[in-house]
């Protein structure tokens, strides 16, 4: 199996770009259903243990994993999700890579504001996930699908 | 299918959410004690959430719409044990659980509903 992904757009995203010389290791899983949300976060987990993340830092990466997968079943039609451990010499840190071939997201301005939702969520996944990690980008091309990278560095 | 046990103490509901939940099986939650409220005629609902280790804005949301539907059922719900991470990480995600009432323990959400001798 190929290391490299492509995204909807058909490429990495800048983010991910940015910190493939970082990478040291790469998981891949489906997101189908949502058992495969807390099999996520379980390993999401274990990856902000193996870097020593503070508890808080680990909760709040675990709880944005939580929130950006939901995204991923609930408005992209289901995807996966590449956790890559980053190490780039100065620090270690996680990176989660949320990838769908959903419609994609019209206004993302509008999308993280907090309090907006077309799904009759609380629309506090996106706005608020960004809120809980170091870096934070979102790739998405309308009728194609979006991805969402994030990263936290251990302090 | 998978639930999550309800115990009752008099008029008192007692859960305590020992796993990791999933989305529908937060609802099933939701749904089975809004059921038990009515059928055992409860006057308070204690979440014990002490071993939960997230509680993401799905879980806010089912915490928050159950203290809402037990409040017109004529029950008060306290939520007891919320873990310090968690409580940070709730926040700063932009969950408030406004109008939930929390206490730091079992015995404290017990005195809240004011019950002092657990029964």
């Amino acid at each position: 199996m190929s290391d490299a992904y492509t995204t909807a757009a058909g490429r990495e995203s800048d983010l991910l770009e940015r910190h493939r010389q970082a990478r040291t290791a790469r998981l891949t899983l489906p997101l189908r259903s949502d058992e495969d949300v807390v099999a996520l976060r379980r390993h999401v987990r274990e990856r902000a243990v193996a870097i020593a993340l503070s508890l808080v830092d680990q909760t709040k990466l675990v709880t944005a994993a939580s929130e950006l997968a939901r995204n991923t079943l609930k408005y992209g039609g289901g995807g996966e999700v590449h956790l890559d451990s980053l190490d780039d010499g100065f620090r270690k840190g996680v990176g989660l890579h949320f990838v769908d071939h959903g419609p994609g997201i019209p206004d993302i301005e509008t999308a993280l504001r907090d309090g907006y939702t077309t799904g009759g969520g609380l629309g506090l996944g996106l706005g608020g996930s960004r809120r809980l990690v170091d870096e934070f980008e979102i790739d998405t091309r309308i009728g194609e699908g979006t991805t969402v990278s994030v990263v936290k560095w251990k302090r | 299918m998978e639930r999550i046990p309800i115990l009752r103490m008099g008029d008192l509901l007692l859960v305590t959410i020992q796993v990791d939940m999933h989305d529908r099986l937060a609802m099933t939650l939701q749904d089975d004690l809004t059921e038990r409220i009515v059928r055992d005629a409860a006057k308070g609902v204690l979440i014990d959430i002490s071993a939960l280790d997230l509680v993401d804005s799905f879980i806010g949301r089912m915490i928050s719409n159950t203290a809402a539907m037990a409040r017109v059922l004529d029950a008060q719900t306290v939520v007891v044990g919320m873990q310090p991470a968690v409580a940070i990480t709730l926040v700063e995600l932009g969950l408030t659980l406004t109008g939930v009432k929390t206490a730091l323990n079992v015995e404290k959400g017990m005195a809240l509903l004011g019950k002092t001798n657990f029964g």
